[in-house]
């Protein structure tokens, strides 16, 4: 066993353990930390695919401004343990079974196309953070801009949904 | 080198992961962190296959989901400040009213 494969399997027990943890954790709170793992373990799995850039965006997009906005609002809105209801059990009981068949299903799906990624999966790919520069501000610079429009939009509309109505 | 559906599987794992969590709680907050897990899991699987082949276009496509989440994360948690507001409760429940 190499180390690029350990690294991996270390990586993924973290997220899969952090994602069943923001399943089974009845606090908001503990949810939201639980899923900074899932994301800190993932920008980890980046590195390991060469994507350098995209792991440095991440964690400081995601997991700094996303999650540092989830924790806020939870601790603005106090949120405390979720209570349990009729409806909820039912939920476990039909919901759960129904998510491991959508899991399995994806797994066979992927399990099935293997031979298909493994032809043309090449070795030695490096994903220079130029190369990546190049891409986004030639080919797809007009996407690129639009972004910044749906920010705007965004953001407007943040500030339009939480203000008071009668401040 | 670690192969390239060890990558998938993980993803899909993470994405039935989320939809168990969208489905199993009551919580509107964590509801909407699971489907920022959804959206985890996709970028995975987006990296994956940009890393196997040798291409770099899903890495753009990673950025710009990474761009919409954060769009999305603001409205949605707006969205929830006004519900919480409005009906005292987190909970998905309480939200089956269109009118007060």
């Amino acid at each position: 066993m190499n180390a690029p494969l350990i690294i991996f399997f270390v990586l993924a027990a973290m997220c899969v353990t952090g994602a069943i943890s923001l399943i089974l954790q009845r606090h908001p709170i503990h949810s939201a930390l639980s899923l900074i793992v899932v994301m800190v373990a993932l920008a980890g799995l980046y590195l390991l695919m060469g994507a350098e850039f995209v792991a440095a965006v991440q964690i400081i997009v995601y997991g700094g401004a996303i999650m540092v906005l989830f924790i806020f609002v939870i601790m603005l809105l106090n949120a405390g343990v979720e209570e349990r209801t009729n409806l909820s059990k039912l939920a476990g009981f039909a919901g759960i079974p129904l998510g491991v068949a959508l899991m399995g299903f994806l797994a066979a799906a992927v399990a099935r196309s293997q031979d298909v990624v493994q032809a043309a999966t090449q070795t030695g790919a490096t994903a220079p953070t130029k190369a990546l520069a190049h891409l986004l501000f030639q080919d797809f610079v007009y996407p690129f801009e639009l972004t910044s429009f749906l920010i705007l939009i965004a953001i407007l509309g943040a500030i339009v949904l939480a203000q008071r109505e009668n401040a | 080198m670690v192969p390239t559906h060890y990558y998938l599987i993980l993803s899909a794992i993470l994405f039935g992961l989320g939809v168990v969590a969208f489905i199993f709680r009551r919580n509107i907050i964590t509801i909407f962190m699971s489907i920022e897990l959804m959206l985890n899991a996709v970028n995975l699987a987006f990296v994956a296959f940009s890393q196997a082949l040798n291409k770099l276009d899903g890495q753009v496509f990673v950025l710009f989901v990474i761009v919409v989440a954060a769009a999305e994360a603001a409205v949605g948690l707006g969205i929830i400040i006004v519900i919480a507001r409005n009906r005292q409760s987190l909970n998905v429940e309480r939200v089956d009213l269109l009118k007060l």
